[in-house]
């Protein structure tokens, strides 16, 4: 599956007021896709924090889902915040890895936690991490099928949900763009978040 | 060890200020603070690496909050690319408390160059801080961190500390 095959269906699915925090190539991708008021472009990012910075929306505003997007050399940059994650328990946080094994905007080199990165040892297992950590809700997803039969139940599990996608590598792909300055993109998005709230009824 | 401040001062500074959420990683000194800052009501959030709090107080921030950042100097040399990307990238203004290590007492870390680089990479940073090394000084922190939030801009407070 690609990264923009997997997004695609989320876009589907998305809420009108799902917060998504995007980082890197998924942010390349899921702009590709549309935009949203309450997307959270992480570009300028700092790389490994778009898990953070989900929580901290995701504690904020208790009454909005907050899915983050992040890639598997993202997240080993910053595996502590698994623990930070399930440490705060956030019900309404969803952690979607996009995991290809390579830093892809760089060049596509392995990441440490990738096979070819390890000199032949295995893989490191993300998901197995994230259940160690805390994560009960933990899905993996191999392959588009395995994705559009799942996404729903991933989507609808108790959080906080962690679940691995594992995406087809772009080799020479580009890194995402900021699509505006950063500070005026921000305003706009506390206003967009400010403006919505949901009730226990809304579905 | 003793802080020049107490809990209980700097957690009813912080609740008068208006603070909801502190992101920390304690040292011996803030960590005395952690059970004020609970009791009072303000909701303390421990992280495992410094990096991760300036982040995590950005998305508190975006989602409508007003957190705090307190962690010890060698947490502001750890918290380099988040915090730029937060504070000037972003220009968030995320507000902090920072124990400067063996400011007071270089008794267990002679030498400590916690001395030589927390003020430079501060102003590196350019962040606005003001230094505060007496129990007198109390009121000088109080009115810089106010000054900071009602400016919108990411203040920090630089807490002197004693033995590490």
């Amino acid at each position: 599956m690609t990264s923009l095959e997997a997004l695609r269906l989320l876009r589907v699915v998305r809420k009108d007021h799902d917060v998504v925090v995007s980082a890197m190539g998924a942010a390349r991708d899921w702009m590709a896709l549309g935009s949203h008021p309450r997307d959270w472009i992480f570009v300028p990012s700092s790389m490994g924090q778009a898990t953070s910075l989900g929580l901290g929306i995701a504690l904020a505003r208790p009454d909005l889902r907050v899915i983050v997007l992040a890639g598997d050399g993202g997240l080993i940059m910053n595996l502590g915040s698994l623990i930070t994650i399930t440490g705060q328990a956030p019900a309404n946080l969803v952690i979607l890895i996009f995991d290809n094994g390579v830093y892809e905007v760089t060049g596509a080199q392995p990441t440490p936690a990738a096979a070819a990165g390890r000199g032949g040892a295995p893989p490191v297992d993300l998901a197995a991490l994230a259940r160690a950590s805390g994560f009960e809700s933990v899905f993996r997803f191999g392959t588009l099928d395995e994705w559009v039969r799942g996404i729903d139940e991933a989507l609808a599990a108790r959080g906080p949900v962690f679940a691995v996608l594992t995406i087809a590598a772009l080799p020479g792909a580009a890194g995402p763009r900021s699509p505006g300055p950063a500070p005026e993109r921000a305003k706009a998005f506390m206003a967009a978040l400010r403006e919505r709230t949901v009730t226990p009824s809304e579905p | 060890m003793t802080a020049i401040f107490s809990g209980a001062e700097v957690a009813g500074l912080l609740r008068d200020c208006g603070i909801t959420h502190v992101v920390t990683v304690p040292d011996s000194t803030l960590g005395q603070w952690e059970p004020d800052i609970e009791a009072i009501g303000i909701r303390l959030i421990r992280v495992c690496r410094e990096g991760e709090a300036w982040a995590l107080a950005a998305g508190l921030y975006l989602g409508g909050a007003r957190p705090l950042v307190m962690i010890q100097c060698t947490g502001l040399f750890e918290s380099g690319d988040s915090l730029r990307n937060v504070l000037h990238d972003w220009q968030l203004p995320i507000p902090s408390i920072i124990g400067y290590r063996s400011y007071l007492n270089q008794e267990t870390l002679p030498g400590d160059t916690c001395l030589v680089f927390t003020e430079p990479t501060l102003r590196a940073w350019q962040i606005d801080y003001c230094l505060v090394t007496e129990p007198a000084h109390f009121t000088l922190m109080a009115d810089h961190l106010r000054a900071s939030l009602a400016q919108d801009k990411p203040g920090a407070v630089l807490v002197a500390e004693g033995k590490a």
